[in-house]
């Protein structure tokens, strides 16, 4: 029995070092060199002025922006220092509750719209900090955004189209738009196509 | 839509069983120790190694000494990984100033990544160190894999051998298992992975003012500012998909962009999850000598991986049928994916939400990037079901195919009872030891699950950490034991575990689950090295046929359903015919 305890603390101490210590200081310093960008949190920066991350969203409550979906993170939406889903079972009324005022709140934000609601603007994220919404929610409030910033219908059309990204590689993932890109883009703060 | 879904399923399934015959044979030569490449590199790393730890190589174990070398070298492991929680607050590498892990939390996060199960009571972000992470869990990401590979290994070598007495060296087994298989592979998909936007970084987290408060006039007093979370995560979040472990970086694991930032990336992930259990079915093929054997394993656990796939697209494709009745659009087009979104990201949809959930809950990789609890009552059972088959369809890296191989020992056991003739395996014939062994190792996670369940649910400890109310409160504490016991690590997250009673019991039952396992195994691949082997005559049964896949599909499947159907009615069933009345 005994003789096993020195080799095991050696192996112990030897693994530390080798995939504790050199294997991610390995990583971080190449992926410093090949992807800067990415591997420091792929930032949206304009003029030295750090607008955002590209993969993190941001919360939109205002109604010349777009919205993005609901957030359940502790504290305030979009804590992106704290990530976290609902945890919300299907059958909770507490669910039902929610959908039901986020319901509320995007149909007094504009009466005239009578399309049914897209599943993904009135349902909590997993992370709460998803970057994205569907086509579909996009589509949903176009009309909205456009009068409330006395744009012509195409004009933001044409910046959606940009800002839409497609399955990668043809395949993988579902249609998608960033929705803090397409308001930095609304806002003429960076184009999509930057 | 239609065509997308499957063709996504389709590309997966297909590439994963492309890429797993060459990595098995791989793996069969490295474990055979034959001659390659890498050994050009690592031979002289492990001659010192050895040297230096005063261990000879050359030298093969008994199962009792393998046993004690794999327990003391874990039991290290677990203290390390224990010490450096309580005392992060003290170690560098700590930028956002996070306490010391409480006593009891540090204990089930020890526990848990030694077990290879990642359970994870803790918030990633908000609780551990870089230094944690890093030379504390990123360790035994690795280490606790690379163990289940070598338990492997040291059982097909029972199979292998005849009239011996020993079943390798675990020292070598887990040393070549890190540096010649996971090294490489978590190497190069870590640099992928960054490619795709997984953050690398030492620095601490962001602040950055938000878009909307900046842009309001006047600026509002409220939080106008985003503290984004970094860190080095793209080395961690590689191995802990390569190596069935699990355990997120962040809190919401796979689902948070930083972890899993596109589809590729979640593509790649997704093979990682099935990668190396899929490729040891081959590298069993491989080491008998009889490849059939291990095709006949991979098509089990395929099939069955697929069936469950199915049910479950099924039930979050069709959306919340609660939600329908307030007029929210769920179903399947051009321009949204559809179906039940309450805790799944755009970019995923549904499809690759119950790609990831069936394949991670399949294997015991544990990892998430969607919300297990806010699937519907069906889909969420599908997952809660296949941890509690035993982990044997892919299960972790080893322990998956030892617990399948106990599973294929059980159905010729059936088998040789309906003919009336002694079983052989593989040439073995199972005898009472053989059988007593294989029955332990499936009653552990068993009892574990229905006893622990029993116990969270009668006491109020157990029951105050619900997050939802009623059956679905129940199926959050049947899940939480079942992943426990199976070493899992996904839950319903909904429960809140970072107390002292879960953190303890769910502790100890991870324990068992594991090692509870590995002895009885290890104590049968003994028993096997020491038998002769029999010839096979006309009355043998064949163990590569489609009807040997039957027969094993069948006790898998009818074991699970004894043991956990009524479990199963009091939560998940239950709900849905809740669901079914509200309408």
């Amino acid at each position: 029995m005994m003789q096993h305890i020195k080799p095991a603390l050696f192996m112990l101490l030897f693994f530390t070092v080798l995939t504790g210590i050199a294997y991610p200081l390995l990583v971080t310093f190449g992926a410093q060199i090949l992807f800067p960008a990415q591997a420091n949190g792929s930032l949206i920066v304009n003029d030295k002025h750090t607008l955002g991350s590209e993969l993190i969203g941001q919360s939109f409550t205002r109604p010349e922006y777009f919205w993005g979906r609901p957030s359940a993170t502790s504290s305030s939406a979009y804590n992106a220092a704290a990530s976290s889903g609902s945890n919300l079972g299907p059958s909770n009324p507490n669910l039902r509750e929610l959908v039901q005022q986020r319901i509320k709140v995007l149909r007094e934000l504009d009466p005239s719209n009578t399309q049914p609601i897209p599943v993904d603007l009135v349902t909590a994220s997993a992370s709460g900090l998803d970057p994205h919404i569907s086509s579909a929610a996009v589509l949903f409030q176009l009309n909205r955004v456009a009068a409330v910033r006395h744009l012509p219908l195409d004009k933001i059309e044409a910046l959606v189209t940009q800002c839409t990204e497609a399955r990668q590689l043809g395949v993988l993932g579902e249609p998608r738009v960033n929705i803090l890109r397409l308001n930095l883009a609304l806002d003429n703060r960076r184009s999509c196509l930057e | 839509m239609f065509i997308n879904t499957y063709s996504q399923i389709s590309l997966y399934l297909i590439t994963l069983l492309l890429l797993a015959k060459p990595l098995g044979v791989y793996m069969a030569n490295v474990y055979e120790n034959n001659p390659m490449l890498l050994n050009r590199l690592f031979a002289p790393v492990e001659l010192a190694l050895y040297r230096l730890s005063g261990i000879k190589a050359a030298e093969e174990m008994t199962w009792k000494q393998y046993v004690a070398a794999l327990l003391w070298f874990n039991f290290f492991g677990g203290l390390a990984v224990f010490i450096v929680q309580i005392a992060q607050a003290y170690l560098p590498l700590n930028p956002q100033q996070l306490a010391n892990v409480s006593f009891d939390s540090a204990f089930n996060t020890a526990v848990s990544f030694v077990t290879n199960t990642n359970w994870q009571g803790y918030s990633g972000e908000t609780t551990m160190s870089y230094f944690t992470q890093m030379l504390g869990l990123s360790v035994q990401n690795f280490v606790s894999a690379a163990t289940g590979m070598a338990v492997l290994v040291a059982m097909i070598r029972g199979f292998q051998r005849t009239h011996a007495t020993t079943i390798g060296n675990f020292w070598v087994d887990l040393t070549r298992g890190v540096l010649y298989i996971l090294l490489p592979l978590a190497l190069v998909f870590s640099f992928i992975l960054v490619s795709q936007g997984v953050v690398q970084t030492f620095k601490p987290y962001l602040t950055i003012p938000m878009v909307e408060q900046v842009q309001a006039s006047p600026p509002t007093q409220q939080t106008s500012s985003q503290t984004i979370a970094v860190g080095p995560a793209a080395s961690q979040v590689a191995i802990k998909q390569l190596g069935t472990n699990g355990g997120g970086f962040f809190n919401a694991n796979s689902a948070h962009p930083f972890e899993n930032p596109t589809p590729l990336s979640n593509f790649l992930e997704l093979l990682a999850i099935l990668l190396i259990p899929a490729a040891l079915c081959h590298s069993f093929g491989t080491m008998v000598n009889d490849p059939r054997q291990g095709w006949t394993i991979l098509t089990t656990m395929t099939l069955v991986l697929l069936g469950a796939l199915l049910v479950t697209l099924h039930y979050e494709q069709a959306g919340n049928p609660l939600l329908n009745a307030l007029g929210v659009d769920q179903t399947s087009s051009l321009t949204q994916s559809g179906g039940n979104m309450e805790g799944k990201e755009t970019r995923f949809g549904i499809v690759n939400s119950v790609l990831w959930a069936t394949t991670t809950t399949a294997a015991s990789n544990g990892s998430v990037n969607a919300m297990h609890d806010s699937f519907m009552p069906l889909g969420g059972m599908v997952p809660l079901c296949l941890i509690q088959l035993g982990e044997v369809i892919f299960g972790g890296v080893g322990s998956g195919l030892y617990g399948m191989l106990i599973f294929a020992i059980i159905a010729v056991f059936v088998a040789g009872l309906m003919i009336g003739r002694t079983p052989e395996y593989l040439g073995k014939k199972m005898e009472a030891f053989e059988i007593k062994m294989a029955a332990i190792v499936i009653l552990i996670p068993a009892f574990f699950i229905l006893m622990g369940t029993a116990l969270a649910v009668l006491s109020d400890a157990g029951k105050i950490a619900t997050a939802n109310p009623g059956a679905h409160g129940f199926s959050e504490i049947l899940y939480a034991f079942s992943s426990a016991a199976g070493n899992n690590g996904s839950a319903f997250a909904g429960l809140s575990a970072n107390s002292p009673f879960y953190n303890i019991v769910l502790g100890i039952i991870m324990l068992f689950g594991r090692f509870g396992i590995i002895l009885p195994v290890l104590a049968m691949a003994g028993s096997l090295a020491a038998k002769k082997s029999v010839p096979a005559t006309v009355g043998t049964l064949p163990t590569h046929t489609p009807l040997f896949v039957l027969l094993l599909i069948a006790t898998i499947l009818l074991v699970g359903a004894l043991t956990f159907v009524p479990a199963l009615a009091l939560g998940p069933i239950v709900e849905h015919l809740q669901m079914l009345n509200q309408l």
